[in-house]
């Protein structure tokens, strides 16, 4: 069975994609964050009105902040949301 | 002691306080953050990704006893809906003498707000509200420490 990548949303980011998480397979070791948000971002409507503002986004891989233009390796799980607002 | 946690249900400062206390120091600091009656909104909902909340909060706590010789602290980070005037998050700090626990609790506090992965959504009475935007100023809080 091919790899798997678990992708996770929050914030405005989960409202406008309409879903808080999906699988995909995984797009490789070597692809970036900001090639499969393009990627994302042709496939849907919503996925384009979430990731249009790359400025507005912050990623996480397997739980850790990174750059967008971080490749995605052998990371499970991809976190995309807005900058935090906590405290 | 380090205490560190993130949960739905209410805590009590003086609780909290009182544990700092019993470390034995001569300073202890403290910050609570309230939701603020902002524009008429009627709470707060917190929404946050719990597989990374905790290790975050974590890091920033494992910081800060690192920088400053604290003998406790204790941070607390709510999630879920925050009516007006409820309690969203507690920072304490137990130490020797006033200035590694002033400092430490604004350094945890400052941390907080950019590295523990909370998002704050306004909830006016109709039940519409907005997703609350990041600050630039908050950044500059934090980058302050380094």
């Amino acid at each position: 069975m091919a790899a798997q990548l678990a992708l996770v949303y929050f914030a405005w980011v989960r409202d406008r994609i309409g879903v808080g998480d999906e699988r995909i397979d995984h797009p490789g070791a070597d692809c970036t964050i900001a090639q499969l948000l393009d990627r994302l971002a042709a496939g849907s409507a919503g996925h384009a009105a979430a990731f249009e503002d790359r400025a507005r986004l912050r990623a996480a891989l397997d739980q850790e902040y990174v750059p967008l233009d971080s490749v995605i390796g052998d990371a499970r799980e991809l976190a995309i949301f807005p900058p935090v607002t906590g405290g | 002691m380090i205490r560190v946690a993130v949960q739905a249900e209410g805590f009590d400062p003086a609780v909290e306080l009182a544990a700092l206390e019993a470390l034995g120091g001569g300073g202890i600091a403290s910050f609570t953050g309230i939701v603020r009656a902002d524009g008429g909104l009627s709470a707060l909902h917190l929404d946050h990704y719990p597989a990374m909340t905790l290790a975050q909060m974590e890091k920033v706590a494992a910081q800060a006893a690192a920088r400053w010789p604290l003998l406790g602290l204790t941070v607390i980070h709510r999630f879920g809906t925050l009516a007006v005037g409820e309690r969203i998050v507690f920072v304490g700090t137990a130490s020797e003498s006033r200035i590694p626990a002033l400092e430490a609790c604004a350094f945890l506090i400052d941390w907080l707000k950019v590295a523990a992965p909370f998002w704050k959504r306004e909830v006016r009475p109709d039940g519409s509200g907005d997703w609350v935007e990041a600050k630039a100023v908050d950044d500059g809080r934090a980058a302050r420490w380094s």
